[in-house]
């Protein structure tokens, strides 16, 4: 054998055996597999099945019959969500309540942020931490307090009662403002810490600027400061939104009977009518419709990357 | 053989035997009760009397129960679903026969129970021996009531609920009802005068007279949960609720013991209510069904029911224990009921799944409206 045959094989083996970035990108894709793709395929394929009482309950897709492999789709589920307009609206309550907490969320945290950054940096430390300490007791416990202090004989009426500024107690337990209330105070954190980041990256300097020019506090934010944080406040947003579209204990605890959200429909559709192919299907779509934010968030970001 | 291979061959046998011991059955019982549900030292009596290490876990739903058991494989050993729930799980094969032999206090059990349940969730008795049993009625606030009302109250009727003119003025107080689908439904399709256990879905539509009877009350209720009532009845938050007997009756308890001026009563309505019963079943995977076993001998001892029931406020299905339960609570009406009310309770059967959907979609849409 040649020395230069022998070179080829070396190259040709390198080629094939996994480079070192190679294995360190195979990790995240592993972790998404395994933690992402694979149960969503899980849920995935019960959504075609049907529901039967027995454990589990529902159909196998796959049957053999006369040695030959059957595969049985069923589609009834998803044409079943059409059907009633309940899944409809419910999809839809759940886009507004989390499209409103989010708005919400930058228009409180926005100040915050900035109100951070532009202070001292031994501060800043101190009122990050701030922003993040509630977060190291549970976000059970949290909700739970909020009912104690919004309920009808609470901590917030007893005050607002006890100072004369109301005579009734405001019944704000129960109902959609609860819900706000608590969606909002739970993401807060979210929304603040990618804006910090933003607002800490932002060149001064074009402030400065705009000033100097004659720029009003109000064009300075709308054509200075909002378009140098977008991708903090995109960011932001999908923390807050994703998570509230699909909150289940948040309204179930502090929302009134009539906060029908899409995980409350996945509940009922799961546990009362132990339907787990309607449930399954209901879950695949709300992924779906989830997927439509995340990839204008991505294609944002790559472009961004690309101008960049 | 020389001594070195003998006493090899001896410790041999004995890990072998040591092994034989434990695949007999682990000293362990994993339990799956409902919350609030059993006397404080109950587990320890049990503990000491067994060597059986107990793993108490707890649910507060059949809901949730349920979904457990159908995924299969909960490592639970002993659970408690309400009867028209197990009734299902049993169809499904999620239970196995219990061995009667070694339930050596199975003859304990009311007889006139027994027959029930032969009759509706658990055909021959052969999958579960109740644990405690109540009924769905009506708490409120003495006071409350008798100050929004008047002294001539209905409180021993469903009128106080169904009735719209009476909720609108409770609704001042607040007025709470279970979220529970199926027992509400049976509740208004009992007053309106049909089948509680109806498997006609258009009895559970929205054009049904029970759908339109609950719709009519629906803007005064404050809210549909099944364990805040506890809470707020206890305190004062709200004046009545549609809840179990047990839970208004802890409230009732706790409101004295906080001595608040809050007096809590339960009453099974006169016109009838649903009585359930927790049953104790065996799942089919369960690792310790031996322990099992013994559990609920230990259970159908009269005086070790007797404590549960003093503890929980629930009446229990073992008549000989009668004698060591606290007399407010033998003597409560809405416990123990007497034979004449005994008689206008009702069960609760399987609804078929297309009647759990219709049922489901109706009381969600009543929600939302």
């Amino acid at each position: 054998m040649t020395t230069q045959s022998s070179a080829k094989l070396k190259k040709w083996l390198t080629r094939l055996t996994p480079s070192g970035r190679c294995a360190i990108l195979a990790v995240p894709y592993f972790w998404l597999f395994l933690f992402f793709l694979m149960p969503f395929f899980i849920v995935f394929k019960i959504s075609f099945a049907e529901a039967v009482i027995a454990i589990p309950p529902y159909t196998q897709l796959m049957t053999m019959a006369e040695e030959q492999v059957q595969i049985l789709l069923n589609l009834g589920n998803y044409a079943y969500l059409i059907e009633d307009s309940l899944y409809i609206s419910s999809y839809l309550q759940s886009v507004r309540i989390a499209s409103i907490s989010t708005l919400l969320c930058l228009v409180i945290g926005f100040p915050m942020a900035w109100a951070i950054v532009h202070s001292s940096p031994a501060n800043r430390n101190i009122l990050l931490m701030l922003i993040i300490l509630p977060s190291w007791t549970s976000f059970l416990i949290r909700v739970y307090a909020w009912i104690g202090i919004l309920k009808n004989n609470g901590f917030l009426n007893n005050i607002l009662m006890y100072t004369g500024i109301i005579d009734e107690p405001l019944r704000i337990l129960h109902t959609d403002t609860a819900v706000y209330i608590g969606i909002v105070y739970t993401y807060l954190p979210f929304m603040i810490l990618p804006l910090y980041t933003a607002l800490m990256r932002v060149d001064y300097s074009l402030v400065e600027a705009a000033r100097d020019l004659g720029a009003s506090t109000t064009t300075v934010l709308l054509k200075v400061l909002l378009p140098l944080t977008k991708a903090g406040i995109i960011a932001g947003s999908m923390l807050v939104f994703i998570p509230a579209v699909g909150e289940f204990v948040i309204p179930e605890l502090l929302g009134g009977p009539d906060s029908i959200l899409i995980g409350k429909i996945l509940w009922q559709e799961f546990f009362n009518n132990r339907d787990w192919p309607v449930a399954a299907a209901v879950a695949s779509v709300m992924l779906l419709l989830l997927m439509v934010p995340i990839m204008f968030f991505y294609r944002y970001q790559k472009r961004e990357m690309e101008a960049g | 053989m020389n001594k070195a291979s003998l006493k090899l061959t001896i410790a041999s046998l004995l890990t072998a035997s040591a092994m034989n011991l434990q695949a007999a059955e682990e000293k362990v019982l994993n339990v799956y009760n409902w919350s609030d549900y059993i006397a404080e030292d109950t587990i320890a009596q049990f503990e000491a009397e067994t060597g059986i290490k107990v793993v108490y876990d707890v649910f507060d739903s059949n809901e949730v129960l349920e979904a457990k058991i159908l995924s299969g494989s909960t490592g639970f050993d002993l659970v408690v679903p309400t009867s028209d729930f197990l009734a299902r799980q049993v169809q499904a094969g999620a239970f196995i026969k219990l061995d009667k032999t070694k339930l050596t206090n199975y003859s304990n059990l009311d007889a006139k129970i027994m027959d029930m349940l032969d009759d509706t969730a658990d055909p021959g008795n052969q999958y579960a021996v109740p644990y405690l049993w109540g009924t769905t009625g009506l708490g409120y606030n003495v006071n409350k009531v008798k100050e929004v009302l008047g002294e001539d109250a209905p409180t021993n009727s469903w009128d106080l609920v169904f009735k719209p003119e009476n909720m609108e003025k409770l609704q001042k107080c607040g007025v709470a009802f279970l979220n529970a689908p199926t027992e509400l439904f049976a509740a208004a399709l009992h007053y309106v005068g049909k089948d509680p256990n109806s498997v006609d879905p258009n009895d559970y539509k929205d054009t049904g007279e029970a759908y339109q009877l609950l719709k009519a009350v629906r803007p005064y209720v404050t809210y549909f949960h099944s364990s805040q009532y506890i809470n707020d009845l206890a305190n004062g938050d709200i004046c009545v609720a549609i809840g179990w007997s047990g839970d208004v009756l802890q409230a009732s308890d706790r409101a004295a013991e906080a001595d608040n001026g809050v007096e809590v009563e339960y009453v099974i309505p006169q016109e009838g209510a649903l009585a359930w019963f927790d049953l104790m079943a065996i799942p089919a995977d369960a690792p310790h069904k031996d322990n099992a076993h013994k559990f609920i001998n230990f259970l159908l001892q009269p005086k070790v029911i007797s404590e549960i029931s003093n503890y929980v406020w629930y009446a229990n299905p073992t008549p000989a224990s009668k004698e060591f339960i606290d007399p407010e609570i033998i003597e409560h009406p809405g416990i123990y009921p007497s034979d004449e009310t005994l008689a206008k309770l009702y069960g609760a059967k399987v609804t078929p799944a297309k009647v759990s959907r219709t049922l489901t979609r109706s009381w969600t849409k009543f929600l939302q409206n």
